[in-house]
């Protein structure tokens, strides 16, 4: 078989599986968000948490909640990435913990994983225990992951409900997503992978003599149960350096498929819950349509400029192998890229720094989109709505109707939130950026060139749209990068929801209008193409320059 | 008295933070890690340890250095790929240069580049490819030659200057990538001689021009061997470089090259169910084979 009939059945396998697990995922997470009863476990937790279950949230309640979850999360994890070495310190590092995790890497790794990013300035095996990988970051990744799927579900709930001040309860939404969704798949999915050889001890490892007389240290931890919810929760972060390259982390070419369908099972699912909650299964597919049509159409763009190998060194070397592991070949390492940034995961199993100019410039295009496609858990079905959104309203205007969506009416309050969570990213990355480029702190890239400016690029796209991967050639873990950088993802996460909830409120707070003759289909062709459109032009307008000055001018 | 609501908020948070740090940051990874000792997992839990006489040699999924303590290949072993870290579990790393990282820095003369601080040289992507691809067409005893290679080892890489900056008459043309007194790997460009490159000279106003070379397109070295892997601890060399390697590991162990090949082709992992990842072999596993032999 030749490696492209391989790459390509690799594809349409992983379509396959997403297929069933947008049906039966879908419907199983409907349940979840949407059940009246609470389990006997979920009661004590309520308990313990001190909440009502039974008492419904207003916009302003669920947002300060999830606000409030998130600050105690981040000084939490603050404080336990500078006091890790008091406890239960395997490995043993040498450093001390101030020359290990400065106060600034602490700051930017804890907003990091909180904010459901993972960005990495540190090496796992050389700067974290096992206890505060396990204990702190994990942990993250699964509530970060819940966060973002209970504000999509609020938001649904907003086009859902009508007259209503209610979003639901954030808690009772944590719990659930948490305990009935993200675990049990964690469970599953952490002993598969350790069927496939990822390690999963709580050891330092071991010391042995190689087979010319070498010293190798095959390093322990509990990789496997951190691996699985790094990509079910679109998170990334990896506990090694070298993240998912690395054969403990992805040891097989079955485990990368694995890897691949656990990034993207939630966030393409989802789409059905917001069908099966507005009461219409068609819109759950317009939606899914709107997401597969820009994933399948990056995932084949990536494969092809990596496969053709265009560029200096990959033309000297005859193939883009560096950077690459044997096992996943280039059009598996390509799909796996992305992947990772269609949603934002950005876990990587190759080092986009060393793909071609072009096929590098995927993954940066793929997170500028917003990552919709199908985006982050929860993050990515609630900026795809709030494309839809603007989609309406833009067709509003050009045939000049009140733009309405789901009866739901788009006028001035609505358009105000969208607009506002619709440039949130973009003027993070771009002023970013520029005071990157000002202030001299460009030099600390790695490679000279329109290169160069392709790593700043990357890292402040990256960081703004809480994906995480990265040109990973820059050196980012100075004072002012992990600052800036930290800064990008606090407020390219935080701000967003808040202008998602408050969106949701004020179209709960509606009364449906009846669809009349007028009122635009939102589950036919013609709207898919609409959004597509809408996505592709609005991001083509805001980062073409950008783009212009790193990759398109290194690769043209 | 009530607790006020933005007070009642924080305090659930906390709550909640150390209800799911308990259950997802202890009592999860322990439950996982329970199941993982069991036996039948153990053994991949624990690093999939390759044992010869009882004592660990490697792990079957990390890949390891076949040279000895001066760095050179031992001619009986299969050699892995380049890697970035030198094989160190420990500081794992890619090498993150670009598609069109050509340029390198040149060392002081005046300096020892076997001293500590090195000479302040620095050799980009390219020609660490060309003379990765170099050397093993010496060991292999094939020709190393690919596009924009120098025969010397280094990137084909001209600084071309132009009357006009970016455009006009060529005025001056310089091979950045040999330090002088090297022989640059042409005499003329456009009817200008070519010179070696200069220590300390600023060359930024040319254009950088790559030399495509006569080279044939599919070099006998393939491109495993001339490339660092992402993990810097691929297990695994591709069946093309196994092959390659064959003959000169079959002369140093006073063997039949077929008896070689057959243990290549025994320790190649084909893609799983058919279509996943790429046909690889596993270099421990494959040397290990031959030292039982």
């Amino acid at each position: 078989m030749s490696t492209t009939t391989a790459g390509v059945l690799f594809i349409l396998s992983l379509l396959a599986a997403l297929a069933v697990a947008y049906r039966y995922l879908g419907d199983y997470m409907f349940r979840v968000v949407a059940a009246d009863r609470h389990g006997r476990v979920e009661r004590g937790v309520y308990k313990v948490l001190g909440v009502d279950p039974h008492a419904e949230q207003s916009w302003g309640v669920y947002a300060r909640s999830v606000l409030a979850f998130s600050l105690i999360s981040l000084l939490f994890l603050y404080a336990f990435l500078r006091l890790q070495d008091l406890v239960f310190k395997v490995p043993d590092f040498a450093t001390s913990i101030d020359e290990r995790v400065f106060p600034h890497l602490a700051w930017n790794t804890a907003v990091s994983f909180v904010a459901n990013t993972n960005w990495q300035a540190y090496s796992g095996e050389s700067t974290m225990t096992h206890f505060v990988q396990m204990a702190g970051l994990a942990v993250q990744n699964f509530v970060s992951a819940a966060v973002g799927i209970a504000v999509a579900v609020a938001l649904v709930r907003g086009f859902a409900r009508r007259k209503s001040e209610q979003l639901g309860n954030f808690w009772v939404d944590l719990t659930r997503i948490t305990l009935r969704i993200l675990l049990p798949i964690a469970v599953i999915g952490a002993i598969l992978l350790i069927i496939g050889g990822v390690v999963q001890n709580l050891g330092d490892g071991t010391m042995l003599t190689t087979l010319t007389g070498a010293q190798q240290h095959v390093t322990g931890g509990p990789v496997a149960s951190q691996e699985v919810i790094k990509e079910l929760g679109t998170n990334g972060g990896g506990f090694y350096n070298v993240n998912s390259a690395h054969p403990f982390e992805n040891p097989t070419t079955w485990t990368n498929w694995l890897e691949i369908f656990l990034i993207f099972c939630i966030p393409f699912a989802l789409p059905r819950v917001f069908g099966r909650m507005v009461g219409d299964n068609r819109q759950g597919y317009a939606i899914l349509a709107v997401m597969a049509i820009l994933a399948i159409g990056s995932i084949a763009l990536t494969n092809v400029f990596e496969l053709g190998g265009a560029g200096t060194v990959p033309q000297a070397v005859g193939a883009a192998m560096e950077g690459k592991e044997i096992r996943f070949g280039v059009s598996d390492s390509a799909t796996f890229a992305a992947a990772t940034t269609l949603t934002s995961t950005g876990a990587v199993n190759s080092f986009h720094d060393s793909y071609t100019a072009l096929g590098g410039m995927m993954p940066i295009i793929n997170m500028m989109l917003g990552e919709v496609a199908p985006g982050g858990v929860g993050a990515g079905l609630y900026g795809m709505l709030i494309i839809a959104v603007i989609t309406v309203f833009v067709a509003g205007l050009m045939v000049g109707r009140t733009p309405e969506y789901l009866g739901k009416k788009i006028g001035a309050r609505e358009i105000k939130f969208a607009s506002m969570y619709f440039l949130t990213t973009p003027a993070l990355v771009l002023i970013g950026v520029a005071a990157a480029m000002a202030t001299g702190n460009w030099k600390t890239q790695l490679n000279v060139g329109p290169h160069g400016f392709s790593e700043v690029v990357y890292a402040f796209t990256s960081a703004a749209n809480n994906n995480g991967s990265a040109f990973a050639g820059i050196t980012v873990n100075t004072p002012w990068w992990d600052t800036a950088l930290g800064l990008a993802m606090l407020l390219g996460r935080f701000l967003p929801i808040i202008f998602v909830l408050g969106l949701a409120g004020s179209l709960a707070r509606q009364k449906p209008v009846p669809a009349s003759t007028g009122t635009l289909p939102t589950h036919r062709p013609l709207f898919i193409g609409m959004v597509v459109g809408v996505v592709v032009v609005l991001i083509a307008l805001t980062f073409l320059p950008a783009l212009a000055l790193g990759p398109l001018a290194e690769g043209l | 008295m009530r607790t006020p609501r933005w007070i009642s908020q924080h305090l659930a948070a906390v709550r909640a933070l150390v209800l799911f740090t308990v259950l997802l940051g202890l009592i999860y990874p322990l439950v996982i890690t329970g199941v993982a000792q069991l036996p039948g997992l153990r053994d991949q839990a624990n690093g999939s340890l390759v044992e010869v006489d009882g004592k660990p040699v490697g792990s079957a999924l990390l890949g390891q250095s076949f040279t000895d303590a001066d760095g050179n290949p031992v001619p009986k072993y299969f050699q892995s790929r380049p890697s970035a870290s030198g094989y160190d579990p420990d500081a794992t790393a890619a090498s993150n240069l670009g598609p069109e990282s050509i340029e390198d820095t040149l060392g002081d003369p005046a300096l020892d580049p076997a001293s500590e601080e090195g000479d302040g040289s620095s050799q980009a992507l390219l020609t660490q490819v060309c003379a990765r691809s170099k050397a093993v067409g010496e060991l292999e005893g094939v020709s190393g030659a690919r596009p924009y290679c120098t025969a010397d080892g280094v990137g084909a890489v001209l600084r071309v200057f132009y009357t006009d900056g970016l455009s006009g008459r060529v005025t001056r043309a310089v091979s950045v990538n040999q330090a002088c007194p090297a022989t640059p790997f042409i005499t003329s460009y456009q009817g200008v001689n070519v010179e070696c490159g200069r220590f300390g000279e600023d060359y930024g106003k040319g254009v950088l021009v790559p030399i495509r070379g006569s080279a044939p397109e599919r070099s006998a070295v393939p491109a495993d061997a001339v490339t660092a892997s992402g993990s810097s601890l691929d297990p695994h060399i591709s069946v093309d470089y196994a092959q390659l390697q064959a003959a000169r590991v079959a002369k140093a162990r006073s063997l039949t090259t077929e008896k070689v090949n057959a243990l290549i082709a025994e320790h190649t992992t084909g893609r799983a169910l058919g279509f996943m990842g790429e046909p690889a072999v596993n270099v421990l596993a494959l040397n290990l084979a031959l030292d039982r032999l």
